[in-house]
């Protein structure tokens, strides 16, 4: 199976502090990978290093199946997309298709400019003169005139207002309807998870805590509401993620792959992906890592 | 705005039918699109042949993952609705049994009826809505309710 990120051991350092550590996972390809958790999580630094803009302190990252990340092979396949879509903003688009011609091996400039005539974006116009849905629109026609396998995107929506974050995930999701580019970006906003990922990977304070295909993760979680006082007896036989009682009934937010058998008295709700990722994001102690393993490396993916 | 219902022309959507989204709804968005062209099935907006949405053009209308729109074809094929027609699309195979317009018409003037001597008798819409859902349960029960559930309520199948 081809792996669109893996990594083993990855760490790095910034100093005296750990911005990652021990990162160890396998992303297949083929997915929209949503990375989140909260600032300072370590996602930056995770998706500098697959890109190759920062060497590892420990372990290695490789990506678009199995190219160490920042080796030419690596470059090639792989397009990012830089927070609020860095550019240089004194220059006209037509420029800034004109070095990423130069700078690429693989470039489809007549793609890209069919995208920006499609969008209305003028190519005689400066960057800084854009509004900033139209920016991150160059950005993402700049990531896939590189025809890439693997495309990451540093926070893409964090800057646009609702419309111009909608024309921008659909954009990017006919990217993968049409070339089946790999998509990986991370993200504040929970909610555009659902409509968009179908692979999650959540991190906290420099480590992974929950890495996995989303549909396995909504199937192997479920809300148990029932009695209060005989919470800790149902408690005592699942991972509890989110632990909510009042004096009466309590809510446990568990984790089982198996079919759940319901204790007597109590009742099984199926659980979203965006109330998943919030229990756990307010839950860092609580992690599920059931990836597959990774190709390269001995060390065990997302245990 | 002009709506061409002259003949084929080229910028045409290939499909009769377009989805949207109720993120609030707490349904699936895969099965959001299957109940949707079940729907458009029932109400005859889609016909034999006629045409699915293109993964793309759904992908770039409503900022979806193209694989939640291949889950739903998937599973309308499955259902044995529609087909898949490799490097054209997917279309309609087979249609849901319809109920007439008119027959259809007559039948919610008469449910309208129903709702208003409910409401008469001091029911609001919950109090319908569950009565409504009970008497469907107790139709399934007796056997005499079609359900389109898992290619349809195999118990109350009636030779």
């Amino acid at each position: 199976m081809s792996t669109a990120i893996e990594a083993s051991g990855l760490g790095k350092r910034y100093g005296r502090t750990w911005a990652l550590r021990d990162c160890s996972l396998a992303i297949p390809a083929g997915h929209v990978v949503g990375l989140v958790g909260p600032n300072g999580a370590g996602k930056t630094t995770l998706l500098s290093l697959a890109v190759g803009l920062a060497t590892p302190t420990t372990g290695e990252v490789r990506v678009a199946g199995g190219r160490l990340a920042g080796s030419a092979a690596a470059l090639d396949a792989v397009a990012f997309v830089a927070q609020e879509a860095a550019l240089y903003r004194t220059l006209p688009v037509a420029d800034m298709l004109r070095i990423g011609r130069s700078l690429n091996r693989r470039w489809d400039d007549e793609r890209a400019r069919a995208r920006l005539a499609e969008l209305g974006i003028p190519p005689e116009k400066k960057v800084g003169a854009l509004s900033g849905g139209q920016r991150s629109q160059v950005a993402l026609t700049l990531a896939l005139a590189k025809r890439p396998e693997l495309l990451i995107l540093d926070e893409p929506l964090a800057a646009l207002d609702p419309m111009a974050r909608h024309d921008f995930m659909a954009a990017l999701m006919a990217a993968v309807a049409e070339d089946g580019v790999s998509v990986v970006f991370s993200s504040h906003v929970v909610a555009e998870l659902e409509r968009v990922c179908d692979y999650v990977v959540v991190m906290h304070g420099g480590r992974i805590q929950v890495c996995g295909d989303a549909e396995d993760l909504v199937a192997g979680h479920h809300v148990l509401t029932g009695p209060a006082d005989r919470a800790d007896a149902v408690a005592e036989r699942f991972p509890v993620v989110r632990d909510r009682r009042a004096f009466a009934q309590a809510h446990l937010l568990i984790r089982s792959t198996d079919p759940v058998a319901v204790p007597p008295g109590w009742q099984r709700q199926p659980v979203g992906l965006e109330e998943l990722v919030l229990a756990y994001l307010r839950e860092p102690s609580a992690s599920v890592l059931d990836g597959p393993r990774p190709v390269h490396g001995e060390q065990a993916a997302c245990r | 705005m002009d709506v061409d219902k002259g003949g084929q022309s080229a910028d045409r959507p290939p499909s009769p039918i377009e989805f949207r989204l109720d993120p609030g709804s707490g349904v699936p968005t895969y099965l959001q699109l299957v109940h949707q062209v079940e729907q458009a099935l029932r109400l005859g907006h889609l016909q034999q042949g006629d045409q699915l949405p293109r993964v793309k053009d759904v992908v770039a209308g409503l900022a979806i993952n193209p694989n939640t729109v291949l889950k739903a074809y998937r599973e309308l094929e499955h259902r044995g609705l529609v087909a898949g027609r490799r490097g054209l699309g997917t279309f309609v195979e087979s249609t849901l049994d319809r109920v007439g317009l008119r027959e259809q018409a007559a039948l919610q003037k008469s449910m309208l009826a129903w709702m208003r001597t409910a409401s008469e008798a001091g029911l609001d819409e919950a109090g319908m809505s569950a009565l409504f859902t009970a008497a469907l349960h107790e139709l399934r029960r007796s056997g005499a309710g079609r359900t389109d559930e898992d290619g349809g309520g195999r118990a109350g199948v009636v030779a």
